[in-house]
C-alpha cells in the first residue's frame, strides 16, 4: 500500500469522504430519533454523490457523473424528503427509540469494519484502481446497514438500514469497478424508488393494522403459534376499510 | 427477435391496461386473454429456438438459449392457467367482500407487472438486469401478498420485504464483485463486460479468489429467493396469506427463477475454478432445506404453509441436483422444474377452492371434501399423491432419477434422501388424509370451481411421468449439455 502523502489530492479527498460516509453509518446506528437518523441518511448520501463525482473527475469515465447526479437527486433529495413527510403524517417525528446495548451495538460496527477488511482483501491485492483503499469502507457500509435492520425496531429505522445498504453497494461498485453499466444503475434506481414508495404505503398498512410501528408487534406468523389464534380466512376477518 | 418482443412486451402492455380498466368486471378477462397472447409468443420462440439455436438479440441485451427458453415458455404457461383459475376466484373474493374494485385493479395489473419481470429475469443478457428484474419480481408482489390487509398478510408482506431485500442485496454485491473480475480481465468501464455470452466467453480467465467469493454473496442473495434453509423465513408466510393465485405463481414459478440465476452463475464459477466447489455448496444447502422442510410439513396448521413448505422441500431438491451436477442429476433437476411447478401449481388453485369451500385455511377444519365437492377434493388427492413422487407421476421419474444419478457419484447420500422422501411423503398424507376423507362439517356447500386448469397440469405431470415426448426430451437434453456439458440420452 501506499502513504497517504504519495496519492493526489482528489485521492486523497476520496478517501475522506468514504470515511466520512462510514462514520454516517455509525450516526444511523446510534441514532435513536427519527428525524436526525434521516438527516444522517441524507448526508450519507451527499458524501457518496461528492465521492462518485471525484471519481469520475480522476478515472475520465464521465458515465460516472450521471450517476452522481441520480444519487444526489435520489438519495438526497427525494427519498429522504419522502420519510421526513411520512414522519410527519404519522406523527412520530418526535418519537425516540431505546436501544438496550448502544455501546456494544457501536463495538459490532466497529467489529465489521475490521472484519470488511478482511474479505476486501483478495479484491484489494487484484485492483489496480486509485481507489481500492476504500472497498473495504463500503463492505463495512453494507453490513453495518444490516446490523441497523437486526437492533432496530422502528420500521423507519429498518428502512434507513436498508436504504444505506444500497447506499454501500452503489459505494462498492464505484469504487471497485468505476460503476456499474448505466442501463443496470438506472434499473437499480428504479428498484430503489419504488421500494421507497412501498415503505410508504406500508407504513400506513402498519399504523392502520398494528396502531404501531414497532417491528416487535410483528409476531403473529411463527412456527411456535398454536392453532388456537384466531386465523380464519373467512369472511370474518376485518377486511380494513376499502381505500 | 421478434417473438421475444412480443412475450415481453405484451404483460408489460397489459399491465398498463389492466391499471386503468382492472376493476371493470371485463378485467379478468383482459388478463387471461393478455397471458394466453404471451404464452403463444413464447411457444412460438421456443420452437423457434429449439430449431434454430440460441439467439442474441442485436443489441446484445437478451439472450435465448435452450435453458431459459423453457422456462420462458413454461412460466408463460403456469401464468396463463393461473390467470384463468384467477378469474373465478377473485370474483367470489370480491363478492365476499374481501377485495375491493381499487385492490383488484392493482391485482391484476400487477399479476401482469410480475409475469413481465420474471421473463425479462429469464431472456436478459445482462446479469445486472437479471438482478434488477429479480428484485422487482418481489417489488411486484409484495402488495399482492398483503393485499386482504388482515394483520398477518401485512405482517407476511413484511417480513417478504425485507429479507427477499436484504437478501437479494448480497446478490447484487455479487455480481459487483463478478463485473469487478471481469473489468480485470477485460477492461474496467467497459459497458458490456456484465453480459452472459462476454462473460461466459471469457469465464476460463477470470479470477477464481474473486469469483468464489462473489459465488458465496450470489449463493445467499438469489438463495433467499429460492427459499434455501437458513434464509426461508419469509417464504411459508408470503406463500399463505396472500391470495391463492398468487400462492401459485409464487411456488410454481418465482423460486424457479431465482433458481435459474442461481445455475447460470454456477455455470460462469464452475468454468473459472475448476473445482466443484460452487456444486459442493449448493448441495449442502440443497439436501439442509429438503430434510429441514420435510420435518416442518409435520406441525402445519395452515394448507396454504405445508405446501410452501413443500415448495421448499423441491427447491432444495433441484438445488442440489443442479449442484452435483452431470448430465443425468441436471435432466433429473430440469424435468423435477418442470413438473414441480405444474403441480404446485394445480395444487395450489385446488387448496384456494378447498378454502373457499371450508371457508378457513385450518387444516383441521378442512373435511369431508370428497363428499361436498368430488372435484375439489380428488384434485387435492391426485396433486398431492403426484407431488409426494408416487408412480406412474412425473415427479416419481425426476425423483427417481436423481436418486440414481445421487447413487453413481455419493453413493452415501441416497440414505438422507431416501429418508427425506419419506418423511415428506408421511407429512403430507397424515394432514392430507382427513381433508379429503370423512364426514363434511354441516352446511359446507360446493363452490363455484374451475378445475380445468388443475386437470390440465395434473394430465401433462401423468404425461411426463409415463413417458416424455420426444421433442420435450430433446430439449431438456440441449439444456442439459448447456449446463452440464454432456448429453444423459
Amino acid at each position: 500500500m501506499t502513504s497517504l502523502a504519495q496519492l493526489s489530492l482528489f485521492e486523497q479527498a476520496i478517501i475522506v469522504f468514504a470515511a466520512l460516509a462510514l462514520f454516517s453509518s455509525f450516526v444511523m446506528l446510534a441514532q435513536t430519533r427519527v428525524l436526525p437518523l434521516i438527516y444522517a441518511f441524507a448526508w450519507q448520501g451527499v458524501l457518496l454523490a461528492l465521492v462518485t463525482a471525484l471519481v469520475a473527475y480522476v478515472s475520465g469515465h464521465p458515465h460516472l457523473y450521471i450517476s452522481a447526479a441520480l444519487t444526489l437527486a435520489l438519495k438526497v433529495f427525494l427519498i429522504p424528503w419522502l420519510l421526513h413527510r411520512l414522519a410527519m403524517q404519522l406523527r412520530i417525528h418526535l418519537e425516540a427509540e431505546r436501544i438496550v446495548h448502544p455501546s456494544l451495538l457501536l463495538l459490532a460496527g466497529g467489529g465489521l469494519v475490521i472484519f470488511s477488511y478482511y474479505i476486501a482483501l483478495p479484491i484489494v491485492q487484484r485492483s489496480g484502481l486509485a481507489t481500492r483503499n476504500t472497498i473495504a469502507v463500503s463492505i463495512a457500509i453494507v453490513l453495518i446497514g444490516m446490523l441497523v435492520m437486526i437492533a432496530r425496531k422502528k420500521a423507519v429505522a429498518q428502512v434507513v438500514g436498508f436504504m444505506s445498504i444500497e447506499n454501500g453497494l452503489f459505494f462498492a461498485a464505484v469504487v471497485s469497478t468505476y460503476g456499474m453499466p448505466l442501463i443496470v444503475e438506472l434499473g437499480v434506481a428504479f428498484d430503489v424508488l419504488v421500494a421507497a414508495i412501498l415503505f410508504g404505503v406500508f407504513f400506513f398498512h402498519m399504523r392502520e393494522s398494528f396502531d404501531t410501528l414497532d417491528v416487535d408487534q410483528l409476531t403473529r406468523l411463527s412456527e411456535a403459534r398454536e392453532p388456537e389464534a384466531p386465523h380464519e380466512a373467512s369472511g370474518a376477518a376485518p377486511a380494513g376499510p376499502a381505500r | 427477435m421478434n417473438l421475444l418482443e412480443t412475450t415481453l412486451a405484451t404483460p408489460l402492455a397489459g399491465a398498463v391496461l389492466l391499471a386503468l380498466i382492472g376493476h371493470r368486471r371485463a378485467g379478468g378477462w383482459v388478463n387471461v386473454g393478455v397471458s394466453a397472447i404471451t404464452f403463444v409468443a413464447s411457444l412460438a420462440m421456443a420452437l423457434n429456438v429449439f430449431e434454430n439455436g440460441p439467439q442474441l438479440s442485436t443489441d446484445r441485451l437478451f439472450y435465448i438459449d435452450a435453458f431459459n427458453v423453457y422456462l420462458v415458455a413454461l412460466t408463460a404457461f403456469v401464468g396463463m392457467t393461473t390467470s384463468i383459475f384467477s378469474r373465478p376466484y377473485m370474483r367470489h373474493e370480491v363478492e365476499r367482500g374481501r377485495v375491493s374494485d381499487r385492490r383488484m385493479r392493482l391485482y391484476l395489473s400487477m399479476y401482469q407487472g410480475f409475469l413481465f419481470a420474471m421473463l425479462l429475469a429469464l431472456s436478459t443478457n445482462n446479469l445486472g438486469i437479471l438482478w434488477v428484474a429479480m428484485e422487482a419480481a418481489t417489488l411486484a408482489t409484495v402488495l399482492l401478498v398483503s393485499l386482504y390487509r388482515t394483520p398477518e398478510s401485512i405482517e407476511a408482506a413484511w417480513k417478504y420485504f425485507i429479507l427477499c431485500g436484504v437478501g437479494i442485496a448480497q446478490a447484487l454485491f455479487g455480481t459487483v464483485l463478478v463485473y469487478f473480475a471481469a473489468g480485470q480481465r477485460l477492461g474496467i468501464g467497459r459497458d458490456d463486460t456484465l453480459l452472459w455470452t462476454v462473460l461466459y466467453g471469457a469465464a476460463g480467465s477470470l479470477d477464481p479468489t474473486v469469483l468464489s467469493l462473489a459465488f458465496v454473496f450470489l449463493l445467499v442473495g438469489y438463495g433467499t429467493k429460492v427459499g434455501l434453509v437458513p434464509l426461508h423465513n419469509w417464504l411459508p408466510d408470503a406463500h399463505s396469506e396472500g391470495p391463492t393465485p398468487m400462492s401459485a405463481v409464487l411456488s410454481g414459478l418465482l423460486l424457479n427463477v431465482a433458481l435459474y440465476a442461481l445455475v447460470r452463475l454456477k455455470m460462469l464459477v464452475d468454468a473459472s475454478l475448476n473445482t466443484p466447489l460452487a456444486g459442493y455448496l449448493m448441495m449442502g444447502f440443497g439436501l439442509l432445506s429438503f430434510m429441514v422442510a420435510g420435518l416442518f410439513l409435520h406441525r402445519q396448521h395452515d394448507i396454504k404453509r405445508m405446501f410452501s413448505y413443500s415448495s421448499i422441500e423441491h427447491m432444495g431438491l433441484m438445488t442440489y441436483a443442479f449442484g452435483l451436477g452431470g448430465p443425468l442429476a441436471t435432466f433429473g433437476a430440469l424435468l423435477h422444474m418442470t413438473v414441480h411447478s405444474l403441480t404446485k401449481s394445480a395444487i395450489f388453485v385446488t387448496v384456494g377452492h378447498a378454502a373457499q369451500l371450508a371457508g378457513t385455511q385450518r387444516i383441521d377444519r378442512i373435511r369431508g371434501l370428497i363428499r361436498t365437492q368430488p372435484a375439489v377434493g380428488w384434485g387435492l388427492l391426485v396433486g398431492t399423491i403426484a407431488i409426494a413422487g408416487f408412480p406412474p407421476f412425473g415427479v416419481f421419474t425426476s425423483e427417481f432419477l436423481l436418486l440414481t444419478a445421487t447413487m453413481k457419484s455419493f453413493p452415501w447420500l441416497a440414505v438422507p434422501l431416501l429418508v427425506g422422501f419419506g418423511v415428506a411423503f408421511a407429512g403430507l398424507f397424515r394432514h392430507l388424509h382427513p381433508m379429503v376423507y370423512g364426514a363434511p362439517p354441516p352446511g359446507q356447500a360446493p363452490v363455484r370451481a374451475n378445475m380445468v386448469p388443475v386437470a390440465v397440469h395434473l394430465i401433462l405431470v401423468l404425461w411426463l411421468g409415463l413417458s416424455i415426448p420426444k421433442f420435450l426430451a430433446d430439449w431438456f437434453s440441449q439444456a442439459t449439455v448447456l449446463i452440464s456439458g454432456a448429453s444423459p440420452l
